[in-house]
């Protein structure tokens, strides 16, 4: 596992994995994997990724729900989007409930993440995975596949938190940061009123990964040059 | 997996033309639809790049401009834009540009095609079955605040007059007169509004106008017992309160109906007239002349010239004035000659010197009609060298008045136009000109003075005709042989009656027995009214301004000037209703041969003593204004 701190070498990560990893699904998501880092970030594919779990403990705590929509710095393609409910092994707790509105009774049904591995594999290989708060899609999409593979999975990600707090920080200047001024919020829905971004009423795994790929491309349209190297922006 | 987008489809659902959609239709967009940012200042679309995209705005706000630069629309969230280069040519006809942060929603041509097929009230709002050029014509008339931002609904002054479908013809007129209305809509309260249980009025059913009065009940000598749906016109265009204004001129045009009731879901609330849109529009000659500045080749402009009669007919039904019309004709035609100047710019490069193309006789005068000649001239930079710039002026003229001639301004008998060499003189030489015209009238002069003293600058330095309007008005009124000149040459064409005061008719092509309401009757009242105007000075050229001038001037015995506006507006609408006629019922070209015999005996009555003033005042004329008279 990879730390924020820690500047990985993804293009290099990635060949040592693919040439350990067994599943072929992991597998082909490491071979496939966007690879050039100086890529510019208009040319680059990428894909907003966002799970509702039961909690914030991934040694405890189960993905419910997965989204995703794939998306470039200009367009976001709901046409390619997916959402899935997945059964988690704990119960839902009634904190969780209040926080994304899931129920038990949407859950009855739902199948458990193993069935969705295939198609959630191939919806993110070959693009660079955009998410809000990096850890929780990482370690819980970690333990869910080490726990069903027997191997978890490592892959760079674009913070749109990360981006959110560099831009405040930019903004905040040497002085602000001498006295300790206050950053401001860099929750998604806090970072979103910057850019004049709309408030959604529904919260679901979907909702949130479409509003953190149009958080991205604001982000990108302020802070950035179309061809600012991938390297600059994932982690 | 087909996701759920339901913030997207929510955002759809409260917003036009979506709301229309039914449930299913509206998730299936929102899933397929692609997002875009915008940050503010930044551009959306660029004019000529392709677009595969109908743009909905999310958030934000958007200004579009014409290609020159200039503001053409500025939408705001639930705006919709690049509908007119999906449905022209998939190329983007105007720029846009974010005015604030934004987000928009895009929507594919091939689902954008498929929903209008699909949805009747979808591709209604688009207009994508209609003719899309007119469309084109109407909607690139718009501003921000005008017929295509602006609802019908804003221009309902008055509550709906409405009448069972058993009221007698007689209660309907009344009623009409007592509300002073035009038109009321019939309803039926055997057809109930479904969602509104305290009406008991019921659907919308028909509508009688002040035409089907006269037409169905007095021509036809019906009962005034008879009820209001023997007489009703049931073949209605119902229009949502939240149509566009340009989209009631749309149905207006292509139904040719002048009455559209206005419903919100089936319950009538008002009826918009063409005249309300045309007070909307403040000059109804307006929508036509943006029209013609959008178009992009001489093709085009004639192929839109094509519905010039049209809008004069429209005119006259409406009951708009000789003024009116002639200054909306003529404004019409200094913009083709505009438009055919830009192009001839675009096509042959800027002009080696600056110069001022001029238009003369009755389009000067803004009394042009429907039938005319082109009559204009170029004035030239004192700097014009022959040898060197006569080669572009003779190509610039002749692309313009060739292009005239394609658009239905057909070419000056008398050679008085641009592409003519003599024509294109020098600003020095053009006072020479007048000046000699002025002082040693001949028989040439006189045969021009008609034409030439009724000047306005069209395109270019248009200063320099006001400079040659000032000289004239200068020169001319201080010189009594002159105006003893024009005096006799407004004589020549005398009106058209007999010593007994009865009509003179002549033999005049396949017309037999008509009179020339041109020829004998405005023409030379214009004449007589342009030499009173030369001899105070004034630089007026419109004839009913001129005559203004006339009265302020105190020149004319008390009345006088009076006695012939309303001569001119009597003769000048008879000659104009004629032609709308011709046009509109027996679709032949229009001409100015009215055959007597057509008008009622009031008419003719009215028309003979509009003539007779006519002749008293060219008799005036020999008296006030001889060479020899002593008389200031």
């Amino acid at each position: 596992m990879t730390s924020n701190s820690a500047k990985q070498n993804w293009p290099a990560r990635y060949k040592a994995l693919s040439a350990t990893s067994r599943h072929p699904c992991i597998q082909h998501f490491y071979q496939s994997a966007v690879n050039d880092l100086n890529l510019p970030i208009s040319e680059v594919p990428l894909v907003a990724l966002d799970f509702e779990t039961t909690g914030l403990n991934f040694d405890k705590d189960d993905i419910v729900s997965v989204g995703l929509v794939p998306f470039t710095s200009k367009r976001i393609y709901c046409k390619d989007s997916a959402h899935w409910l997945v059964q988690p092994r704990q119960k839902l707790d009634e904190e969780s409930i209040v926080i994304h509105g899931i129920t038990h009774s949407e859950l009855t049904g739902a199948p458990d993440f193993s069935s969705i591995i295939e198609p959630l594999l191939a919806a993110l290989a070959g693009k660079v995975i955009v998410v809000h708060f990096a850890p929780i899609e990482r370690h819980f999409l970690y333990q869910a596949l080490n726990a069903r593979l027997g191997e978890g999975l490592e892959f760079a990600v674009i913070d749109t938190l990360e981006l959110e707090r560099r831009a405040l920080k930019a903004k905040q200047g040497l002085l602000g940061r001498l006295f300790n001024s206050k950053l401001g919020s860099v929750r998604l829905a806090d970072s979103r009123t910057r850019y004049s971004l709309p408030a959604y009423q529904n919260h679901n795994a979907l909702n949130d990964a479409i509003a953190t790929a149009e958080l991205l491309q604001a982000q990108l349209a302020y802070h950035y040059r179309p061809d600012t190297e991938l390297s600059q922006l994932w982690f | 997996m087909q996701a759920e987008h339901i913030d997207i489809a929510q955002f759809l659902s409260d917003h036009a033309p979506f709301d229309d959609l039914p449930e299913v239709a509206i998730n299936k967009l929102a899933s397929q639809i692609e997002i875009a940012y915008f940050r503010a200042g930044t551009e959306i679309l660029n004019y000529g790049d392709d677009i595969a995209d109908l743009y909905v705005i999310r958030t934000g706000a958007v200004e579009m401009y014409r290609r020159d630069g200039e503001l053409y629309n500025r939408l705001t969230v639930g705006g919709i834009f690049g509908q007119m280069g999906l449905l022209m040519n998939r190329k983007v006809r105007f720029p846009a540009k974010a005015l604030e942060d934004t987000l928009v929603y895009c929507i594919n041509v091939e689902l954008f095609n498929q929903y209008c097929d699909e949805y009747e009230p979808f591709a209604d709002f688009f207009e994508a079955d209609g003719n899309v050029r007119l469309h084109q014509a109407i909607v690139e008339q718009a501003d921000s605040n005008d017929l295509t931002t602006a609802k019908v609904k804003s221009l309902l002054h008055r509550d709906v007059v409405t009448v069972a479908k058993d009221a007698t013809v007689q209660f309907v007129a009344q009623l009409m007169t007592q509300e002073s209305v035009s038109s009321v809509l019939v309803t039926d309260a055997d057809k109930p509004i479904s969602d509104d249980p305290d009406d008991d009025d019921g659907q919308v059913v028909g509508i009688i106008t002040d035409r089907d009065l006269r037409s169905s009940v007095i021509a036809q000598g019906l009962s005034y017992e008879a009820h209001a749906q023997q007489i009703m016109q049931t073949d209605l265009v119902l229009l949502d309160s939240n149509a566009y204004v340009f989209e009631a001129v749309l149905a207006m045009l292509r139904d040719n109906i002048h009455h559209l009731p206005v419903v919100i879901k089936k319950k009538p609330i008002g009826v918009i007239s063409l005249s309300d849109i045309l007070r909307y529009e403040s000059q109804s000659s307006l929508l036509l002349v943006r029209g013609i500045l959008a178009q992009q080749s001489v093709e085009d402009l004639a192929y839109y010239a094509r519905q010039l009669p049209n809008v004069f007919v429209r005119m006259v039904n409406e009951d708009a004035n000789s003024h009116m019309i002639g200054t909306a004709m003529a404004v019409i035609g200094r913009t083709f000659k505009q438009r055919l100047l830009d192009l001839a710019e675009e096509k042959f490069g800027p002009p080696p010197v600056p110069y001022c193309f001029i238009a003369l006789g009755s389009m000067a005068r803004d009394e042009q009609l429907i039938v005319t000649d082109q009559d204009n001239a170029i004035i030239l930079d004192n700097s014009f060298d022959e040898s060197l710039h006569d080669a572009y002026f003779q190509k610039l003229a002749d692309f313009v008045c060739d292009g005239l001639a394609e658009c239905g301004y057909k070419y000056c008998d008398g050679e008085i136009m641009a592409s003519f060499k003599k024509w294109r003189l020098t600003r020095e030489q053009w006072q020479e000109q007048f000046a000699s015209w002025i002082a040693e009238p001949k028989p040439q002069a006189l045969l021009h003075s008609s034409i030439f003293f009724d000047l306005d600058g069209v395109y270019g330095k248009t200063k320099w005709a006001e400079e040659l309007k000032r000289f004239i008005a200068k020169e001319g009124r201080s010189n009594k042989r002159f105006l003893a000149n024009m005096a006799a040459n407004a004589r020549n064409r005398t009106p058209p009656l007999g010593f007994f005061k009865d009509f003179v008719l002549e033999h005049n092509g396949q017309h037999k027995r008509s009179m020339n309401l041109k020829r004998r009757g405005t023409a030379p009242l214009s004449d007589v009214i342009r030499v009173h105007a030369l001899a105070i000075g004034s630089r007026k050229q419109n004839s009913f301004e001129r005559l203004e001038d006339i009265i302020d001037a105190k020149l004319l015995p008390e009345g006088k000037a009076q006695d012939l506006r309303d001569a001119l507006e009597y003769i000048a609408m008879i000659r104009i209703r004629h032609q709308a006629w011709q046009i509109e019922k027996l679709d032949e070209a229009p001409d100015n041969d009215l055959e007597p015999h057509l008008l009622s005996p009031f008419e003719q009555r009215n028309l003979k003593e509009a003539f007779a003033i006519l002749d008293k005042a060219q008799n005036f004329l020999k008296f006030r204004y001889s060479a020899n008279s002593g008389v200031k």
